[in-house]
């Protein structure tokens, strides 16, 4: 073979539609290990912790897996050539179909074959009319169910239902244009989220993002100029005793200013995200932030103010370190948590019973370490590093506390940390997706053209008028160009009849025609009429 | 005594009609083990049946069959006087369920197992009413006893409002969409079940019994392909409705959650159904296992997924 004819024999076999279907199995068995759940298998871009802890659990495995893309299915590369072997099977195949469609749209219908019998469904029977009456009234019939008609010397072609192939096409061709809106949203979207402590407020420019991903043809300019206002953020749970505990209520009091532009009071809510042209603001988080005093042992204030804590649970216990690096001798650090709902069983630890916070608790032990030079080096403020700070013991025991709103705790040596109290933060993402009109359009499109190849009847109806031995006979046959449909053998013995055959109907799709009941001829002479007179 | 009380006593006793037109149904076929294979009528006239039966045997056991024909007609139409009953009592139990709660009836595991299962019992009436359809009777019953009795008994949750990110018109029109979809793929599946279990007979030269009765295998996979062409464009709807509704709630438009991924997986199911009917080597019964696991990923995707992976789906405890 040459190399030509390999590559067209590769085209061939890469096009066809055995190939579309085993590219089709392919994507629906690679989609399913990342659909397994966090519990299972964790996907790097939903839970990027648990993936660590799963590795940190099966180093091996994990090793192994994570080089095979395991812990990002939808962004592996074996995900990826599967989509796109079907997209250049997909564009292969509709390609060449389209030609052929734009061809057979303004064709006449193929002229009568020599053969009727060959056909799915035909009629034959002697005809009471003249030649030409016949293939009028054969006409008629046609063009009165739309049909495309093409009569040459006494044979007549009939076709229908083109908009399936239609249909078919521009279904194939609108996945184009759902993938070209994904990629137009990843390549100039953006999205990015801040969490905003209640009474704060978020301006909209790149620093102020806690994290922020873009696309390559995005621009920082593209950033919509506004700063919302946190003031509020109202929560209520469930108290009944049906689903208990379950989320009842997120609303966002805030206000809202472009630039040189007085603050509007504004309402942000779960499904009610802020518009700001092709900019979206969305509540997608929230927890509890306690707000404390800290004083070193010289009675210095070392921090003061809220605490971004991350809940750990459904009821909040909620997981933060409180940093002090002002605080002199030593800096000093408070690794602790918070309990909205803190259980007042004896002997319970650290633990909530509600997501509200009806009996909020701060619970922590304490840490400390040598005065740093700031090196401006960002580090997590969520966690504490345990090489660097040391425990504060208390005798023989770890210092610690469990302070109640109000409540302070005095360290062994003098510093002291107060719970004044705590506040609600909410978690706002703030993104682009400018592909997403091009989507939901091409799906609209997908969806109707869908129904047109779903529904579509593409129909070929042919006959015939012959003398022979002084006989006057009509041959009608038809053929459904399309799977499962039904009612060819009525379409077939439907046109003998408009052609004035007392008709013998056979077919071999095993439904019964209406021709097949003899009288029929008398009844669609009426009904023949009826159509002349519209 | 209240609205949710009643809601649940007939949604219970429903099940309960259900288990006896399943009963009924299962009759209709037992009675029919004695017939031959022959000519199998579509329509369901005894006489066809018995009268082909005559060159085989004596008067008497023509007779007989006779007899079992008119019994299999008359456990078959106390099926679906049955089924017409359980599905009035149905309806009205998602109906009292909505004014119960103040909102639609979809809100959570329960109430969209009962919903969709009254889609489908509305359906099947219309198709057994338009399209002689009662064949389906078995497999239907089947699925409304085991589905709505899981429903009643280890769904069952009470009236409850929704949590916050169900406030929303998607939750109306994604919901009902995907309701919709789900019970024609059922139809569908059944049909092709119907249809395995028919070209499986006919194959191995045993066609006997109920099996007789059912339609062509033509037919029974025009009737699954129909459901489906119903369904898939519907279904396609409830994905990027899903989608849109996601974009406002979540802030995205797609992002890989489980339930999001088996919605995809089950779309591409059927699309490979579609493509599979028109291919040779593929249609017919491949393509009707096709249809079998698209159904099957369905339910996965609905109950497995709920119960078993956790995700931004799970919101309503089961």
């Amino acid at each position: 073979m040459k190399p030509v004819e390999f590559l067209r024999f590769l085209w061939t076999q890469l096009t066809s539609m055995r190939t579309a279907l085993v590219l089709l199995f392919a994507l629906m068995i690679a989609a399913v290990p990342g659909s397994l759940g966090p519990k299972i298998l964790p996907q790097r871009p939903n839970n990027p912790v648990l993936v660590r802890e799963w590795i940190a659990a099966r180093p091996e495995l994990g090793a192994v897996f994570d080089r095979l893309g395991l812990f990002d299915v939808y962004g592996s590369p074996w995900f990826a050539s599967i989509y796109l072997l079907l997209l250049v099977s997909l564009v292969g195949c509709i390609v060449p179909r389209i030609a052929v469609y734009a061809r057979a749209v303004r064709a006449m219908p193929p002229g009568v074959p020599k053969r009727l019998d060959k056909l799915a469904e035909r009629a034959s029977g002697p005809t009471r009319l003249s030649a030409s009456d016949a293939l009028d009234a054969g006409e008629r019939w046609l063009v009165a169910r739309r049909y495309r008609v093409r009569r040459q010397g006494n044979e007549l072609s009939g076709e229908i239902g083109y908009l399936r192939e239609l249909g078919n096409l521009a279904f194939h061709v609108s996945i184009l244009g759902v993938l070209a809106g994904i990629a137009v949203s990843s390549l100039f979207g953006y999205k990015g989220s801040v969490i905003a402590v209640e009474g704060s407020a978020f301006s909209n420019t790149l620093s102020q993002y806690d994290d922020f991903a873009a696309g390559a043809f995005f621009k920082a300019s593209a950033l919509p100029p506004f700063t919302l206002w946190v003031d509020k953020f109202d929560v209520s749970f469930e108290r009944g005793s049906v689903q208990h505990g379950a989320a009842r209520q997120f609303q966002v009091t805030g206000r809202l200013a472009g630039p040189a532009e007085e603050p509007r009071p504004t309402i942000l809510e779960v499904n009610t995200p802020v518009i700001l042209g092709s900019s979206m603001v969305n509540l997608i988080g929230h927890g509890y932030a306690p707000i404390v005093t800290v004083t070193d042992p010289s009675g210095a204030v070392a921090y003061s103010g809220p605490v971004v804590f991350l809940p750990q649970d459904g009821n909040f216990t909620s997981l933060g370190v409180i940093k002090a690096p002002d605080a002199r001798p030593q800096r000093l650090a408070f690794d602790s948590i918070f309990v909205p709902s803190q259980s007042t069983a004896s002997g319970v630890g650290p633990r909530s019973t509600f997501p509200d916070a009806d009996n909020p608790t701060l619970w922590g032990t304490v840490w400390t370490a040598p005065p740093k030079v700031e090196t401006g080096r960002p580090e997590n403020v969520y966690s504490l590093d345990k090489t660097e700070f040391t425990q504060v013991m208390d005798g023989a025991v770890p210092a610690s506390f469990r302070l109640a709103v109000g409540a302070s705790y005095t360290v062994p040596d003098g510093s002291k940390i107060t719970f004044d109290s705590w506040k609600r933060w909410t978690k706002l993402q703030v993104s682009s997706t400018p592909g997403l009109p091009i989507v939901y359009g091409s799906i609209g499109v997908a969806v109707l053209a869908l129904m047109l190849s779903l529904f579509g009847k593409p129909r070929r109806i042919f006959a015939r008028v012959t003398d022979a031995d002084g006989v006057r006979s009509v041959d009608v046959g038809g053929l459904d160009r399309a799977e499962s449909r039904a009612g060819l053998g009525d379409a077939v013995a439907g046109l003998a009849d408009a052609m004035g055959a007392s008709v013998s109907v056979t077919g071999v799709s095993g439904e019964p025609a209406l021709g097949s009941r003899g009288t029929k001829s008398q009844l669609t002479l009426a009904g023949e009429q009826l159509e002349e007179s519209e | 005594m209240n609205l949710a009380y009643f809601s649940s006593l007939a949604m219970v006793t429903a099940t309960v009609i259900y288990l006896v037109a399943l009963t009924a149904h299962a009759a209709e076929w037992a009675s029919a083990r004695r017939v031959d294979a022959g000519p199998s009528t579509t329509d369901g006239s005894p006489a066809a049946s018995a009268a082909t039966s005559s060159t085989a045997g004596t008067a008497a056991r023509r007779d007989r069959i006779a007899a079992d024909l008119t019994r299999v007609d008359r456990f078959g139409r106390m099926g679906l006087a049955l089924t017409a009953v359980g599905a009035a009592l149905h309806v009205a139990g998602v109906v009292l369920r909505g004014l119960a709660a103040g909102r639609p009836p979809w809100g959570n595991m329960y109430e969209f197992v009962s919903s969709t299962l009254a889609i489908l019992v509305v359906g099947y009436l219309v198709l057994v009413w338009l399209g002689k359809m009662r064949w389906l009777g078995l497999p239907v019953t089947l699925l409304l006893s085991v589905g709505l009795g899981l429903a009643v008994t280890v769904f069952y949750v009470a009236v409850a409002p929704l949590v916050p990110a169900l406030h929303s018109v998607w939750f109306v029109i994604h919901i009902i969409a995907a309701a919709t979809a789900g019970a024609m793929f059922n139809v569908g599946g059944l049909a092709s079940v119907l249809y395995l279990l028919r070209t499986r007979a006919e194959r191995r030269g045993t066609v006997r019994g109920y099996v007789v009765r059912l339609p062509q295998p033509e037919v029974l996979d025009r009737v699954a392909y129909r459901a489906v062409a119903f369904a898939f464009p519907l279904w396609t709807f409830t994905i990027a409705a899903g989608s849109i509704w996601a974009e406002y709630a979540w802030g995205r438009y797609w992002g890989w959650d489980p339930k999001e991924t088996w919605s995809l997986v089950t779309w591409v199911v059927y699309a490979a159904y579609l493509h599979a009917r028109a291919t040779a080597g593929w249609k017919g019964r491949r393509a009707a296992w096709l249809g079998v696991v698209g159904v099957a990923m369905f339910w996965w995707n609905f109950v497995g997924i709920n119960l078993l992976v956790s995700g931004l789906h799970s919101y309503a405890g089961i």
